[in-house]
């Protein structure tokens, strides 16, 4: 006991690396990606709104990890809390009560809303900055805040309401599906942390498969229009909804039927009215370059000079 | 020797006020433009550079977009009198094509302080300029971003486009007419124009100035 020098023992970690990064890219924002050697199996969270109790611990593991704060809330009259997404809460449980005109039970559906992480990503194709928005072969689709110009474009491709930008640094801000967690072989900080098991994550397959399981559970339990919410509109997703009444997803704080990227968007960031506009500017020049040299300067003669000045003095006689 | 003629043998053409004005919206719109197209087009996106980065062009645009808003606003006051439309400007139109190729102007009716061929610029940029700082103001992140539903930014934002792109082609069309007609551009630049340039393409201007104010 002579030694009282505390010495700590070595931690117990091991260095990881991560298994995928920029060579996996299969979109970049604003420019082009050479496709990809190797194909990642495509992942896929799969929230289970039957199961979710409300507890919110998948906001607080989401914060814990991504290491945010958010302000004390305030009480609005729903569970909702913060009562929105917000630049640093990037998922959010949504309570809704409802009335099921054919049992009459009160229902208490909680949806847990955050990225969902589609196939065909509207933020992406509307962002204007270089790799700012990058999705990876795996399915993620994650912001990149150095290259991130903070315009808001992405807000306005989102067919689901996700990005917001941030007051603090003026940059869009999501969920990330835990990439950098992914990355190293870990689900996602919600999954991990749900009490019930109503976050699950793995490859897309498995919770499809996972997600039929649960579908012929609850049609068992009588909820006949039980589904999965996989949009096909934005060629599915990478966060995937079981719902008891996928028939009725406006029930679920509004979850849109049919989301897809809007047409505005389309046409707005459509190579159509790229080339278009392209083409008239070019199109412009040349005409102007062609009529000058054809139709040659417009110049006032000596005799307009000599007409000009008559009339002037004439008057000034 | 009347006001309206200055030094040797030239004439007035715009005052000190206007060419200011013009020459900050000018000096606005090329900026704005570099700026617009850097964020619209991908392939544009090294523009950025000219700005400071693509967080320093997102953050320019807008306030330069007001210096233009508000530097043509006093152009198209000091010009607006002078834009309204008649029969003449209707012959002109119809006259302008054959004279556009002959650079003879003879078969055009006299010409006022502006053809018909500007008072259509003046109106056609005033009015895609309301466009543009309407739908400007709705997709100015910064401070009207959540003013509006998403919907409303994605029409702004479509239109902000669209329109820009159409003010481009005019302000490419308004410069190759300045450059064509020789003796225009210092109108703008210096103030004076030769009684030549006045007699051939602004007649009934030049005779107005001569029997009204001096």
């Amino acid at each position: 006991m002579a030694n009282f020098e505390f010495v700590l023992p070595p931690a117990p970690t091991t260095d990881v690396t991560p298994s995928y990064g920029a060579q996996d890219l299969i979109r970049r924002s604003a420019s082009s990606v050479p496709p990809p050697a190797r194909k990642l199996t495509e992942v896929a969270k799969l929230i289970d709104v039957s199961r979710c109790i409300g507890c919110k611990a998948c906001q607080a593991a989401c914060l814990e990890w991504n290491d945010e704060r958010i302000p004390v809330g305030e009480n609005v009259g729903v569970y909702d809390n913060p009562p929105d997404l917000t630049p640093n809460m990037f998922t959010v449980m949504r309570f809704t009560e409802w009335v099921n005109p054919q049992t009459q039970n009160l229902e208490w559906l909680i949806r847990k809303d955050g990225c969902m992480h589609c196939a065909d990503p509207g933020c992406l194709k509307a962002c204007p900055a270089p790799g700012a928005i990058v999705q990876y072969s795996n399915g993620i689709v994650d912001f990149d805040h150095e290259k991130c110009i903070g315009c808001g474009y992405c807000v306005d491709g989102c067919p689901f309401n996700i990005p917001r930008i941030s007051k603090v640094d003026r940059k869009a801000h999501k969920c990330t599906l835990c990439s950098d967690r992914v990355a190293v072989g870990q689900g996602p900080a919600c999954a991990k942390a749900c009490p019930t098991h109503a976050i699950v994550f793995g490859t897309k397959e498995e919770m499809k498969q996972h997600a039929a399981e649960r579908i012929e559970d609850l049609k068992s339990r009588g909820f006949a229009n039980a589904g999965l919410y996989d949009p096909p509109g934005v060629n599915g997703t990478h966060v995937m909804y079981v719902l008891n009444h996928a028939d009725q997803p406006e029930l679920y704080a509004g979850l849109p039927r049919n989301p897809r990227i809007s047409p505005l968007v389309e046409v707005w960031k459509g190579a159509t009215k790229r080339y278009a506009s392209l083409a008239a500017m070019v199109a412009f020049i040349v005409g102007a370059v062609v009529h000058h040299i054809a139709a040659g300067p417009n110049r006032a003669s000596a005799e307009d000079e000599e007409q000009g000045r008559k009339l002037i003095d004439g008057r000034a006689k | 020797m009347s006001a309206e003629r200055q030094g040797a043998g030239t004439v007035k053409r715009h005052s000190l006020g206007v060419r200011l004005a013009h020459a900050i919206a000018a000096v606005s719109f090329i900026l704005l433009a570099l700026s617009g197209l850097a964020l619209l087009f991908p392939s544009f996106f090294f523009l950025t550079a000219l700005f400071g980065g693509g967080e320093m062009t997102r953050f320019l645009h807008p306030w330069i977009g007001l210096a233009l808003v508000l530097s043509y606003l006093v152009l198209f006051v000091r010009f607006v009198g002078s834009c309204g439309f008649g029969r003449d400007d209707v012959i002109w139109m119809l006259r302008a094509r054959d004279a556009m190729w002959s650079g003879r102007e003879e078969n055009l009716p006299e010409v006022g302080r502006f053809n018909a061929g500007q008072k259509m610029y003046i109106w056609g940029m005033a009015l895609l300029f309301i466009v543009l700082l309407v739908s400007g103001v709705i997709i100015w992140q910064a401070y009207f971003g959540t003013l509006t539903t998403i919907d409303a930014k994605r029409l702004a934002v479509l239109a902000h486009s669209i329109v820009a792109v159409l003010a481009i082609l005019g302000f490419f069309f308004h410069l190759h007419m300045v450059t064509w007609e020789t003796g225009t551009l210092r109108a703008m630049v210096i103030g004076t124009v030769t009684p030549g340039w006045a007699w051939k393409h602004h007649r009934k201007w030049l005779r107005e100035l001569v029997a009204g104010k001096s």
